[in-house]
């Protein structure tokens, strides 16, 4: 029943809001509709937390700890972000980069994607998880080239091109996933392609196809988390499609595609016996940390920026995950809910600086706090939180990771350490003159809702110092599912 | 009984070496008409496989899917597609950008590719397609290696498509056919995607009076 919801209200959203069309209540229904989700989302934390793992629909859906919690944070973020849209939006519309008619195109495709993404963690099934990220994808290339600018469809295009070339290759994992269950669990039923049922048997699997399988399906769905080198879509889309869009694609989508890789990667470790497929997320992780550090230096827009930064993120967490173990599952558990809140909000502050100077370029940005303490503070505070200063809750997360590869594999944590100092002198050297000093800046036409950053950091700030035992409870229980 | 399947098994392997010439000729084909055509041809000889592997398994599903392959990949995408080219009137291909003998010595180095990594896993199919694996990677692979060196939007999207179709003649050769759901989910998918691209053809001819990419990489690295 709570499944339904939380995947039926998204998409009713969808069709209202497409219905609804330029009405000035379309934001404000786009958020109340967010926000019956994050009840619907609220309720089925609390049965699964109660009852344990549901199966539903003919076993065609399945929660566990592991799915709930990214669930909860989805509809979390998704929230937020509609409420941040609202002034947003509008902001944008007076400035006249959108028109009336794009809005609506705008919420309704939003609500679709968050429809998605809700499929995506959802499902049971490895073919329908295929078919909900595909759609995760098409229903963003139209938000991401909605200012219909040269640069915008520039990165629409590789957007769609990138993400859909790498997803044709996850489906060709999951084909050969299939041709190895089938073996096992009877062709042309429904249950060769539900994970549980993988799960089960996947001792007994074929590991010469799963491990074929799973360099398809983590190249494919890797494409999308912004592993390197298959990120260049992920700094393009995120500068040039509108700020909300940016923040639910790092703070969600990413997290959204790293759970389909860990989820395969469940199946195909339990399969092969070795650690090859530990091996291949941390080497592409190791890898994204690096390249995304160093990219950060040479960036010139804010968005872009923090694309970079997102890229550096997800491939600490990759690689916390292929270190594997209950300490690094946890920490990457706790990165993702960290770097999603945290990135969420910085984009949040990030687009209402670039609308109150008129520009992305961070070198005409300046003196952000002379125009709005909120703008420039949460600026700062955003930089500071995903720079992994203590306390907040990302430096927990980063200690962790970096303690454990220290212990079980010393080699990494060079590569970690080089990776998070060159980030950190690349984006503190960036925000702090963004921030302080003078300004030409003009305040902005409607007033930011700018409550969602500070709750964002505050949450990010108290799982810093202190993870409530329930919370802990919940990723030690996910961790050791992925094992 | 043996004597039919072996007959069908050929008649398979028959249809696969179609495919996979038909990959060739799109590589080399400038005039994305014509390219549309053989796409449609690919399509055609994907019905006729999936027809064979569900009258050889009867299974129902697969003549489902197989009807489903006769519509979308003969009739629908290859109708959408003629007509955005002519309304678009991009009938030429400019220029390759490697040309065509390289690009052929590349896809053939691809097929060896694709057979050396199919190799291990086509002697565990049960199916009568064992053989078939290692063309559909191989038809993945020319479709991907098109849309590398091929400029216009048009042409990628088709490229796109064509690795589709390789895939989906990998569900059916290795497997038969991924459940009902999942290939209604791909199909609707892959419509949804050729019509938002067919929109945004036209977003991107209104602000570059072109549909050549090589307006599209101004985005970098500075």
């Amino acid at each position: 029943m709570e499944i339904m919801l939380v995947l039926g209200l998204p998409f009713l959203g969808s069709l209202l809001l497409a219905l609804v069309g330029a009405r000035r209540f379309a934001a404000e229904l786009n958020v109340g509709m967010s926000l019956a989700t994050l009840v619907a989302s609220a309720f089925l934390v609390v049965r699964v937390i109660k009852h344990g793992p549901i199966l539903a629909v003919h076993e065609q859906f399945f929660v566990d700890s592991f799915n709930v919690f990214l669930v909860a944070l989805t509809a979390f973020v998704g929230f937020t972000t509609a409420v941040f849209s609202r002034p947003y939006m509008r902001i944008e519309e007076h400035h006249g980069r959108v028109t009336s008619r794009r809005l609506r195109l705008y919420h309704s495709m939003y609500q679709l994607f968050m429809a998605a993404m809700f499929l995506a963690l959802l499902t049971n099934n490895m073919g329908l998880l295929w078919v909900a990220m595909e759609a995760a994808t098409l229903s963003t290339v139209l938000l991401v080239s909605l200012y219909r600018t040269r640069a915008s469809l520039e990165a629409a295009w590789k957007y769609f091109i990138l993400c859909g070339v790498g997803i044709a290759q996850a489906l060709f994992g999951t084909i050969l996933l299939y041709f190895a269950a089938e073996q096992h669990l009877g062709q042309k039923g429904m249950t060769a392609l539900l994970w549980t049922h993988l799960n089960a048997v996947k001792g007994q699997l074929e590991p010469r196809v799963l491990g074929l399988a799973f360099v398809f399906l983590l190249v494919g769905y890797g494409t999308k988390v912004g592993l390197a080198p298959l990120h260049n879509w992920l700094p393009d889309a995120h500068a040039e499609g509108p700020t909300p869009v940016s923040a639910v694609l790092s703070g969600l989508l990413l997290n959204v595609a790293l759970y389909a890789v860990v989820r395969c990667k469940v199946l195909v470790a339990g399969s092969i016996g070795t650690s090859l497929p530990n091996h291949m997320l941390m080497a592409f992780g190791l890898l994204s940390a690096v390249l995304g550090a160093f990219f950060l230096w040479r960036q010139k827009d804010i968005k872009r920026l923090f694309g970079y930064s997102s890229i550096e993120h997800m491939g600490i967490i990759t690689f916390a995950f292929g270190v594997g173990g209950p300490v690094a599952n946890f920490a990457a558990l706790l990165h993702m809910t960290v770097h999603s809140l945290t990135k969420s909000s910085i984009f949040f502050t990030a687009g209402h600086a670039s609308q109150a100077a008129g520009t992305q370029r961070m070198d005409d940005i300046r003196g952000m706090l002379s125009i709005s303490p909120t703008i420039g503070w949460g600026l700062v505070l955003g930089s500071l939180a995903i720079l992994g200063m203590p306390p907040f809750g990302v430096f927990a997360s980063e200690f962790l990771v970096l303690t454990t590869a220290m212990r079980n594999d010393p080699w990494a944590t060079p590569f970690l350490l080089v990776a998070l100092g060159v980030a950190f002198a690349a984006i503190f050297s960036r925000v702090q003159p963004m921030v302080f000093g003078e300004t030409s800046a003009r305040p902005l036409p409607h007033s930011p809702a700018l409550v969602p950053v500070f709750v964002h950091l505050a949450i990010v700030l108290v799982l810093g110092l202190y993870i409530p035992p329930a919370l802990a409870e919940w990723y030690r229980a996910a961790a050791q599912l992925i094992g | 009984m043996a004597h039919t399947s072996h007959l069908l098994a050929q008649l398979l392997d028959l249809f696969a070496a179609g495919l996979l010439l038909l990959s060739f000729a799109m590589l080399s084909e400038r005039r994305t008409q014509r390219l549309v055509t053989l796409f449609a041809w690919q399509g055609a000889v994907l019905f006729a496989s999936t027809l064979l592997v569900a009258y050889s398994a009867a299974l129902r599903e697969v003549y489902y899917s197989a009807a489903l392959t006769l519509i979308l990949k003969v009739i629908v995408l290859p109708w959408i597609l003629h007509r955005l080219i002519r309304r678009l009137g991009a009938e030429w291909d400019s220029e390759l950008l490697v040309n065509v003998p390289v690009t052929m010595l590349l896809g053939l180095g691809l097929v060896i590719f694709a057979f050396g990594l199919a190799q291990p896993i086509s002697t565990l199919a049960a199916t009568i397609t064992r053989n078939t694996l290692g063309i559909a990677l191989a038809v993945i692979l020319l479709a991907f290696l098109m849309m590398i060196t091929r400029r216009k939007a048009v042409t990628q999207v088709i490229g796109f498509l064509a690795m589709e179709n390789g895939l989906f003649f990998a569900a059916t050769s290795a497997t038969y056919g991924m459940p009902m759901v999942i290939e209604l989910g791909i199909a609707l998918d892959v419509l949804v995607g050729v019509l938002i691209l067919g929109v945004f053809f036209f977003q991107i001819r209104e602000q570059f009076d072109s549909l050549d990419l090589h307006h599209l990489e101004t985005l970098k690295e500075d």
